[in-house]
Formats: C-alpha cells, sequence, structure tokens
C-alpha cells in the first residue's frame, strides 16, 4: 500500500473534507491504485527538462494587461444573493472568535 | 435542422423564430424522459431571443449568424438568473449573477438559449455517470452512456432538439461524448475561446467547445465564440477567421499523420473504421505518413496529477460561505468539511484528495512538478510531428460508448479510457471529432482530427472534406 488509512485521513483533513469510515476504505483503495499507475513517471529522466505550467501563445510581455478604467460593480446585494446566511452586507458564518 | 436551413427559413419566412424554440422546447421537454440530456430549462429566455430575431426580420433589420438557432448550454457554463448546477447537490439552487462571455456571444448573434445540459459532476467524468441528477442516456442506445463529462450536450443534438451545444473539454469531454452519440465536437486552441463564466475545474486544461451535428455548423459556432476577452487573461489575441468559410473540400496534399502508438490498444471494429476514414482522405488526395508519439503511455499518470492538482485548489472555493449549500455545525471549520463532505460527489472527492495529496509538502516535486515536465515533453511529441505533417488523424476513444453501469467501479480503467483525448489537451492543440461510421452494433465512432496551435482552419478542412466524401 502506497498510502496507509492515517494518510487517508490526514490529506482530508487538508483538503477540509469530511469523510464517512466507508468513504476512507474505499478512498484508501482507489488511491493507491491510480498512485500505482501514476508511478511509471518515474521511468522517465526528466533533469534536464523545462515544467509545462500554462499553454503559451505568441504575445507581448504586457498584452494581456488591460486599461485601468472604472466599471460598475455587481453591488452587494447580488453578490450575496447566493449566500446561505447573510447579513448587513455581509456573508455570515458560525462564530470564529470567542470574545 | 441546421444553422442554415433555420436562417434561410426564417427569411423566407416559412416559420418564426418562436416556433422554432417552442418546438425545440417541447421536443427536449419530451425527450428528457428518455435521455435526461437537460437539467434545466429557460423557456422565458428562449422565447424573449427568439421574438427579438422575428422583430428584427420584420423591421426588415440584418439578422447575426446564428439568429433563431436553438442552443443548449452545459451547466457548468453560468447564465445570469439560470440555475447553473454543475450537476452537483454543491450548487442545486445556485442562480449566477452573471453570463459566460460566451453565452453572452451566442445571443448577441440571435442564438436562442433553450436550457443547460446534464454533465459529470463539475465536468469530472467520462461517462456522465457521475451527475447528482442521474446518468445521460445515449439517443443512440438508450442503455448505454453518452459520453461524459459533456454528455449532456451531446445527446441534445444527437436526440433532434438543438442544432448546436456548448461543452467544456479538459481532458476529452467534449470530443469523447460527441463521438459516442455520432455528433461533431470541437475542442479549440487553449486560449482560443473565452473562460470568462466557466466553472473552473482544471485551469491549464479546461477549454469551452462547440457541438454540433455537422461540421460548417460547428466551424460557425467557433467562429462566434472565439476570440480575446478582456474578461479572459488567458484568451488569446490571435485574429478569428470565418471558420466556416474555408469549407472548400479540397485537402489535396495535405500530409496527414498516423500516430502509431494509437493504433496498438484499439478495440478492432474502432481501429477498422478509422483505417477507412483515413483511406477516405487518402482518397481526396492527403498524402498519409506514420508519426511517432512516443509519450503517449506516460499522459494519463501526467494528465491525473495536473488536472486533481489544479482542481482541488479550484474547488476549495465551495466551502459553504458563499455557494448555497451549508451543512449545519458549531465551528467553522467543521461547516466548511461537513459541507464539502455532503455537497461532493464520490469522484470529485477522489480527485479532490488526489490532488491536496499531490501538492502537499513533501511531494510537490515527486508529482506536480514531475507531471509539468512530462507535459512539456508530450507538448514536444506534437511539435515533432507537426514539423513533417499538416493534421493527425486518430481515434477519439478505444472503443464505442459502453453500457451504463459497466466501468463505475473502476475509477482507473475509465482514467484510461481518455488517452487519446488527454494528450491533444496536455499540448493545448486543436482538436476534434466528426463522426466516421457504426460498429455493426450500430453504435458512432468518431475520428479525431488534430492540428497545430490555432491552426483550426486546417482542422475544419480535413474534417469537412471527410465529412462530405462520406456521405
Amino acid at each position: 500500500m502506497k498510502l496507509t488509512e492515517k494518510d487517508v485521513r490526514q490529506v482530508a483533513d487538508l483538503a477540509n473534507l469530511a469523510l464517512t469510515e466507508e468513504e476512507v476504505a474505499r478512498m484508501q483503495h482507489d488511491l493507491d491504485e491510480i498512485l500505482t499507475h501514476i508511478d511509471t513517471l518515474k521511468e522517465l529522466d526528466t533533469e534536464k527538462i523545462e515544467p509545462m505550467s500554462q499553454v503559451l501563445f505568441e504575445a507581448g510581455e504586457t498584452a494581456t494587461l488591460r486599461e485601468d478604467r472604472e466599471r460598475p460593480p455587481i453591488g452587494t446585494q447580488a453578490a450575496l444573493a447566493n449566500a446561505p446566511l447573510s447579513g448587513a452586507g455581509y456573508f455570515k458564518v458560525p462564530k470564529v472568535i470567542e470574545r | 435542422m441546421t444553422v442554415d436551413s433555420i436562417r434561410k427559413g426564417l427569411l423566407a419566412k416559412e416559420f418564426s423564430a418562436r416556433e422554432i424554440a417552442e418546438k425545440a422546447l417541447a421536443h427536449g421537454e419530451a425527450k428528457n424522459a428518455e435521455t435526461n440530456a437537460f437539467l434545466t430549462f429557460s423557456p422565458e429566455r428562449a422565447l424573449a431571443a427568439a421574438d427579438a430575431v422575428d422583430k428584427k426580420i420584420a423591421a426588415g433589420e440584418r439578422i447575426g449568424p446564428l439568429a433563431g438557432v436553438p442552443v443548449a448550454i452545459k451547466d457548468v457554463i453560468v447564465t445570469r438568473g439560470l440555475r447553473t448546477t454543475c450537476a452537483s447537490r454543491m450548487l442545486e439552487t445556485y442562480v449566477p449573477p452573471y453570463d459566460a462571455t460566451v453565452v453572452a456571444r451566442i445571443e448577441q448573434a440571435g442564438g436562442v438559449i433553450i436550457g443547460k445540459t446534464n454533465c459529470d459532476e463539475f465536468a469530472m467524468g467520462s461517462s456522465n455517470e457521475n451527475s447528482a441528477f442521474g446518468p445521460v442516456r445515449n439517443p443512440v442506445a438508450l442503455d448505454r452512456v453518452a459520453g461524459g463529462s459533456s454528455g449532456g450536450s451531446a445527446a441534445a443534438i444527437a436526440q433532434g432538439t438543438v442544432p448546436l451545444a456548448l461543452g467544456s473539454d479538459t481532458g476529452g469531454s467534449v470530443r469523447q461524448p460527441a463521438s459516442f452519440c455520432g455528433i461533431v465536437g470541437v475542442t479549440p486552441t487553449y486560449g482560443r475561446v473565452s473562460r470568462y463564466g466557466l466553472t473552473a475545474f482544471a485551469s491549464s486544461l479546461d477549454h469551452v467547445g462547440p457541438f454540433a451535428g455537422n461540421v460548417k455548423d460547428a466551424a460557425a459556432l467557433l467562429t462566434v465564440i472565439a476570440g480575446h476577452d478582456e474578461r479572459d487573461a488567458t484568451s488569446a489575441f490571435a485574429p478569428v477567421p470565418d471558420y466556416s468559410a474555408v469549407l472548400d473540400g479540397n485537402v489535396r496534399g495535405m500530409k496527414i499523420g498516423l500516430p502509431r502508438e494509437y493504433f496498438e490498444s484499439l478495440e478492432s471494429e474502432t481501429g477498422e473504421l478509422i483505417r477507412r476514414a483515413v483511406d477516405v482522405l487518402k482518397s481526396r488526395g492527403c498524402e498519409i505518413r506514420e508519426i511517432h508519439l512516443p509519450h503517449t503511455k506516460y499522459a494519463i499518470a501526467a494528465y491525473y496529477i495536473i488536472a486533481t492538482a489544479e482542481a482541488s485548489s479550484n474547488l476549495a472555493r465551495y466551502d459553504g460561505v458563499r455557494y448555497t449549500k451549508r451543512a449545519q455545525a458549531e465551528t467553522l471549520s467543521d461547516m466548511y468539511r461537513r459541507t464539502r463532505g455532503e455537497g461532493f460527489g464520490a469522484e470529485c472527492k477522489r480527485r479532490i484528495m488526489l490532488g491536496t495529496y499531490v501538492l502537499s509538502a513533501g511531494y510537490y516535486d515527486a508529482y506536480y512538478l514531475k507531471a509539468q515536465k512530462v507535459r512539456t515533453l508530450i507538448a514536444r511529441d506534437y511539435s515533432e510531428a507537426f514539423q513533417q505533417v499538416d493534421a493527425i488523424a486518430a481515434p477519439v476513444s478505444p472503443f464505442p460508448a459502453f453500457k451504463l453501469g459497466e466501468k463505475v467501479d473502476d475509477p482507473l480503467a475509465m482514467y484510461l479510457s481518455d488517452i487519446f483525448t488527454i494528450t491533444g489537451s496536455l499540448a493545448g492543440i486543436p482538436c476534434m471529432s466528426v463522426p466516421c461510421g457504426l460498429t455493426t452494433a450500430g453504435l458512432p465512432v468518431g475520428l479525431q482530427i488534430l492540428t497545430r496551435h490555432f491552426d483550426e482552419t486546417a482542422m475544419f478542412r480535413v474534417a469537412h472534406a471527410y465529412e462530405a466524401a462520406s456521405n
């Protein structure tokens, strides 16, 4: 096994993901299988290869910068319309800091 | 109906745009019990758009290139005031406050958006079985998958509801369902089409792409949606030709490459249909050459590192604060965890987990950086091939549409089936699927055509010449 049940719980924690016991077991099996396949990459010597982080096309260095001009914003009401809980123009969440 | 036939009929006053829209809506709703292609219909928006077209015609004004054409939009592309779910419980009631650029451009061109189509949750899947609202059934064979992730958009065309649809493609999500449903599907060059308003899955790989019943209609739709958008810094400045104007059927002297590696692991009937399609191109005057794409076998591994890493980051925003769904919890961190645990389906969780793992401390170089380097090698394979040939012909999928449920318990097998589409996605080159016949069981097979960056023109020419010769 490439990763233990404890590893799975740790990763779920990093991802802010609540998993059921059943999901943890299934995840361990599935991730293990996929990571084993991923290991085939080790066959390749990539020491001198540049990473490709984006598909690049020819354009001037500042071509993607648009003019800095004022535009009407979306507005608080529209921005909050999908909030599960809002009030006084803000998103509301459970209390973070005790007074 | 095609884009052309609708235009001619409207201008000759044989029918109105309203009649076409009403017919499409009724057809889509009736078919939905069978195929589940649509998640939401938008009758008010459609009829308002259709009426605007009819008014222009009555007033003798010029109409747009897509005037009166019903269009279906994959439900990962946001539409102002029209529910956009990403086929997820997480966004079941989400109503976006703005339109994606592609949606705005279609409506400016006179297109009539009749609804939002089903897909794999957050576009993650190859069979459309990962939708929180049930799978899409293939209109050609209802016991089979429509393909994924844009299965609903492909099915909406194959079942005859709309002539045009939009999908999104990260690793094959337009081409593969197009191939499974027997229609045309296009993944343009990375950067060719604005992604403003496309729900982000893997930002270095995501594309918006057109579906159509034929090559000319697909070219017409791409002409409308392509081009720079100041709201998407990754959209390219390259000028947009009128793609449908270059389709004269002449491909004499074009060099077409066949990647040897792609024909090694092909189901025999699919391979035979692809070879026959290549023979058709040869008879039209194309020169056929064998080429090599030696890093093909590493593509899946590289893709599932890059795509999941980017997805784990992009999907972090669904945390119960802004996007409709929230699980009840006492603390903020519990609220995040439970909302995401309840809101995401199994495949999204799997990809978030894999992506988080490969990016976690100590693993970044071994996985993400390594995958990016392998991506360079795969892109290089293509640029070397394109020094010898003008286009590449290949299969889209190793096999035709499979039965619902057949692969659902084996995520790795499902991932591996994307091998022929993922390589082009990693390189960012334009690629498309054009129907090339049926298996003995009557299942459609797609021929994939790939060309150089921003050379959609050559891609459409080859596809159109093949389509014209095989009809």
